[in-house]
């Protein structure tokens, strides 16, 4: 009952504070669609796959801007093309030459077509078209993923509405607590028989209610509205969304601990938030040194935009995201054990 | 009321923050039903002593006993009514939200809650402002309102640090009022002050300075010692700053 004192008491205050409720469900929607509008795609060097058949490319391909693996069969060459570790895969069929696109990465597809142009308009060697035709041979092209009118948004989208919602929880949630602390209402908390774990389940509680909401918001109107690809589960785009919330809740609670006012709270975004974004898969992270690369997987972002690409571009479903899914969970866990113990500084039982 | 005798005691009692003692060798006991008064300049250690009363803190050395149980625990919290220096309110909820809120952190439910809500704003006279946002109130009424919620749960105790600031005299006298009245019901209550002629209307005083005990005693008692015609002279008598 106690805890649902705290969640109600939450959603009261955020009712009575129009400005925060604006800023939690506007100000995401006003910047996703300014994205929306100016993302262009940027220069990429493709990573192609080739069959073994089709080993006579490789030469020609060489001379083009392309990093080339070689596969033995055709069902390796798939596999690899799944994992997304090459972004097209050429093979030889009876009718001709066949490229899937791996499909999700816009700039990617961009890349592949213009190699694939460059590669396809030169005359065939004699082998490869069996010695008969002098025409260009045209490849019979397909995506594995996306589609050929994807946009740089529909990629850029799905990590953006994780990005928005970490954010904003992470701030809003911190900031509240850390007034709580300022104001002298945390002690007065302190001085009821309330448990700790209490409150941090009170504040999880009473967020993550609101939370529901702005997932709700957010995810439907950068589908609906701005019609980014969705080729998931809308469920599933709630869960993630929810899990990053939920993360992003206990982790500034959590960090307010350490911040004296809300200015101190604010000076977090550039130590916590902005590095997230950087290694969360908006930009390519292959061409990163090694120790970057790992340091993005201590990041909860970078798990929220992978199931999220997962769900909304390539379609995925549980057995996909499951594993983000249980780290998600894993550090809401260990950041709530780690907020009650962090009130012990105010209350040692 | 079954009161356990004393309500309160406090054995040797000293705290210290990192190598800074705000508290030394601080002995006292309150009885039942008495209205016992700490007395000291800001600074002294007046609050740090009340926050080991509520059991926010913990002594570094010595033992704090609230009710028959050394503090602090968890379940002593339930009977005591705390009002801190700040006004520990939600400016941005109703005064009745507030009160429901803190109602439901006591366990108050329903029909009770909603009766308390109502005696403790009379109390206090803030009957026609309960659902004014507190953001609107004067600094009196937050106080008012922070007492309010002390009172809420009917604890046989009340911890109230400085609870007159900023309340004008016709209502303070008011307060004191209610304070006796409770205390004729069986209500421990021990209260800071730094303003002398209310420590008067306390039955027995503390008098503290720089986390040291100077005297317990009744009003009278302490005047008498000091050969000292005010409180205010007998402050500084056992301060030294008199021979």
């Amino acid at each position: 009952m106690r805890i649902r004192a705290i969640a109600l008491r939450i959603l009261r205050q955020f009712i009575h504070d129009k400005r925060t409720m604006a800023l939690m469900f506007i100000a995401p929607l006003l910047v996703l669609s300014l994205m929306n509008l100016v993302f262009n795609g940027d220069k990429y060097t493709p990573k192609l796959g080739l069959e073994k058949s089709m080993v006579l490319y490789a030469d020609r391909l060489a001379s083009l801007d392309v990093d080339i693996t070689t596969y033995s069969d055709a069902a390796e060459g798939d596999a690899a093309l799944r994992s997304g570790e090459i972004d097209a895969f050429i093979k030889l069929e009876a009718a001709g030459p066949k490229v899937i696109l791996e499909g999700s990465n816009p700039a990617a597809n961009q890349a592949v077509l213009v190699v694939l142009q460059d590669l396809f308009s030169q005359p065939e060697p004699a082998e490869a078209a069996g010695g008969l035709q002098d025409a260009p041979v045209r490849p019979e092209i397909s995506y594995l993923y996306g589609a050929e009118e994807m946009k740089t948004i529909d990629r850029y989208g799905p990590i953006m509405i994780g990005v928005f919602v970490f954010f904003f929880v992470f701030l809003i949630a911190g900031v509240s607590l850390l007034r709580e602390r300022t104001s002298g209402t945390l002690e007065r908390l302190l001085s009821t028989p309330l448990q700790r774990r209490e409150i941090v389940l009170g504040y999880v509680l009473g967020f993550g209610l609101f939370t529901v909401l702005q997932a709700l918001l957010i995810s439907w109107f950068s589908i609906k509205v701005l019609g980014i690809m969705m080729a998931g589960s809308f469920m599933y785009v709630l869960l993630i969304t929810l899990l990053m919330a939920l993360t992003a809740l206990t982790l500034g609670t959590l960090l307010s601990a350490f911040a004296a006012n809300e200015l101190q709270m604010i000076q977090f975004i550039p130590l916590v938030i902005v590095p997230q974004i950087f290694l969360s898969g908006l930009f390519p992270l292959d061409t990163l040194p090694l120790w970057l690369q790992r340091l993005g997987l201590l990041t909860p972002i970078y798990y929220g935009s992978e199931a999220l690409m997962d769900i909304m571009i390539r379609g995925k479903g549980w057995s996909a995201i499951s594993l983000n899914v249980m780290i998600l969970l894993g550090f809401s866990l260990l950041f709530m054990a780690l907020n009650v113990l962090a009130l012990r500084k105010h209350r040692r039982m | 009321m079954n009161v356990v005798h004393p309500v309160l005691s406090v054995r040797h009692v000293g705290k210290a923050f990192g190598k800074k003692e705000v508290l030394r060798d601080i002995s006292l006991q309150v009885e039942g039903a008495e209205t016992f008064g700490i007395l000291g300049p800001s600074g002294s250690g007046k609050t740090t002593l009340v926050k080991l009363l509520a059991g926010i803190d913990e002594a570094t050395t010595g033992e704090v006993r609230v009710l028959g149980t050394t503090m602090p625990k968890l379940s002593v919290l339930q009977k005591i009514g705390y009002m801190a220096q700040s006004d520990a309110l939600y400016s941005e909820l109703t005064a009745k939200e507030n009160l429901e809120f803190f109602a439901a952190l006591y366990g108050l439910k329903d029909g009770n809650r909603t009766r308390r809500i109502g005696d403790v704003m009379e109390l206090v006279d803030l009957q026609e402002h309960l659902n004014k946002r507190v953001d609107q109130y004067s600094g009196g009424m937050k106080r008012r309102l922070s007492l309010a919620i002390a009172l809420l749960h009917e604890p046989p105790l009340l911890l109230l640090d400085e609870p007159t600031v900023g309340i004008d005299p016709l209502l303070r006298q008011a307060i004191w009022t209610e304070l006796k009245g409770l205390n004729r019901k069986g209500t421990t209550i021990v209260l800071t002050t730094h303003v002398m002629d209310e420590a008067g209307k306390c039955d027995r005083l503390a008098m503290i300075r720089e986390g040291r005990l100077l005297a317990v005693d009744t009003p009278a008692g302490v005047l008498k010692a000091a050969g000292a015609a005010s409180l205010e002279e007998a402050f500084l008598y056992y301060g030294g700053a008199r021979p």
